[in-house]
């Protein structure tokens, strides 16, 4: 679960892109007004689902910071190490979809959002807003509202792109022993 | 689109500057405009920042777009914390000086009024440095400046990776995404908010089935090199240190010191004019 080899490394650096462009570029408007949602996250946890908790947690870390880098608003570090966390969080769950092997059905689609769940709640609600009452120190309340609306919406963009893209993955790479040799 | 990050090239001390020495300068600075609040401090920095911008020969205007966003949302999340929290101030600052009343309960009170100044210099502070920093440093040279402050050089080569391959993704993503477009896939507010949720999701599959494959081959030909074998590696975009650097290197510690230095001398992270 902890090895780092050439794979993950390279995992980390396309997945970090992927991240940046989505949460860059793809901005899906929701209904209420100037609040878009993000799908980077869908595929931070099907990232980390795939390849481990080290790849996940750098994943979010280095997309997240480039992504704040790139707007110029200043690097918001308390909501960049909640990206991180939430990364490591569902790849040290997630290996239990799984998913590497093209194996994911119902149950391993329940383990999935139960951890992305647990996951983005402990990250905005918890990680986010603790760190940016002791970074920053806002008021307590409004971090707190800001990471619930946040934990909502991503839970809820999570369970949609995340779990479609893994059962999208898991077809599209062939079952592990499926090949039979013909006698 | 190649220039993400706006980076300026010109011929300034700030870019002579080696791309590590930058990156340390800003972690240390931000570190120590994190961690204060105090409100000379935050000041002093304030303003060595906005003078940093004519040393470096970038002018306001370069960066003007970047500014506008910093500022609208400095002043959007000003009013969420007035709104939230109106007695916050006085709850820091543990005296009452009220100016006026607003409406109903809330009254407008002088330590409110101090501490959202210091929320204000904070991003004053911070913010042109970071805009400093992108628009000084050649992106390339990033990955070997955080090798340099430390990083493991196999983390800071997938930070050049992601540098290299987001210009690509982003164009792969505009052609998948006029393809489906153009096949009816609809991802404006016509559609309900779910199925555009799902359209989005139709978008991006492509665009990460390919990902996959590309982070095999990226993975295969790196092995045939022989990547991470030894313990360090030389970086094409690296700069030496000079004189220069060290002394800003020197300077920025400085400052995080006077800044851990002040902590102690107020008793606190806050200076306290009131009490």
């Amino acid at each position: 679960m902890w090895k780092v080899n050439v794979k993950t490394i390279v995992a980390i650096g396309i997945g970090a892109a992927l991240f940046f462009v989505l949460g860059r570029f793809v901005a899906i408007p929701s209904p209420i007004a100037n609040v878009t949602i993000s799908i980077q996250y869908g595929l931070l946890a099907f990232m980390a689902a795939l390849f481990g908790p080290i790849a996940g947690c750098l994943i979010g870390l280095i997309g997240h910071f480039l992504i704040d880098l790139s707007w110029g608003w200043g690097i918001w570090w308390s909501w960049v190490i909640a990206s991180a966390l939430f990364g490591l969080f569902v790849g040290m769950l997630g290996n239990r979809t799984r998913l590497s092997f093209g194996q994911f059905g119902k149950k391993g689609a329940i383990n999935f959002n139960i951890c992305q769940a647990i996951g983005h709640a402990a990250a905005w609600i918890v990680v986010a807003p603790v760190l940016d009452i002791i970074i920053y120190s806002e008021p307590a309340n409004k971090v707190f509202v800001q990471g619930l609306v946040a934990a909502a919406s991503n839970i809820v963009t999570t369970a949609i792109v995340g779990t479609l893209l893994c059962f999208a993955w898991a077809k599209a790479i062939p079952d592990k022993g499926s090949l039979k040799k013909e006698s | 689109m190649t220039n993400l990050f706006n980076y300026l090239p010109r011929n300034s001390p700030v870019h002579r500057l080696a791309g590590a020495t930058k990156l340390s300068a800003l972690l240390l600075l931000s570190f120590a405009g994190m961690t204060t609040f105090d409100t000379r401090l935050l000041a002093a920095l304030a303003i060595l920042s906005f003078a940093m911008f004519g040393v470096s020969k970038i002018r306001l205007r370069d960066v003007s777009a970047m500014l506008w966003f910093t500022f609208v949302f400095m002043v959007l999340n000003n009013l969420l914390i007035f709104v939230f929290e109106p007695e916050h101030g006085v709850s820091i600052y543990g005296a009452r000086h009220e100016i006026c009343r607003l409406v109903g309960d809330i009254y407008l009170t002088q330590e409110q009024l101090f501490y959202q100044l210091n929320v204000v210099l904070k991003y004053l502070a911070m913010i042109p440095l970071v805009i400093l920093f992108v628009s000084t440093t050649d992106p390339s040279e990033f990955a070997a400046s955080l090798n340099r402050i430390g990083v493991s050089y196999k983390v800071a080569y997938s930070v050049s990776l992601a540098l290299r391959y987001i210009p690509d993704i982003q164009r792969e993503y505009h052609d998948i995404s006029l393809a489906l477009q153009a096949r009816g896939v609809e991802m404006t507010k016509k559609e309900r908010f779910f199925k555009r949720l799902k359209n989005a999701a139709t978008i991006i599959f492509p665009l990460i089935m390919t990902s996959m494959t590309r982070i095999e081959t990226i993975a295969n030909a790196m092995e045939l090199r022989s990547f991470g074998k030894l313990k360090k590696r030389s970086w094409y975009a690296a700069n030496p240190f000079k004189a220069a650097d060290i002394a800003v290197i020197a300077a920025s510690a400085l400052v995080l010191l006077l800044s851990a230095l002040l902590t102690l001398v107020n008793h606190g992270r806050y200076y306290n004019p009131f009490v």
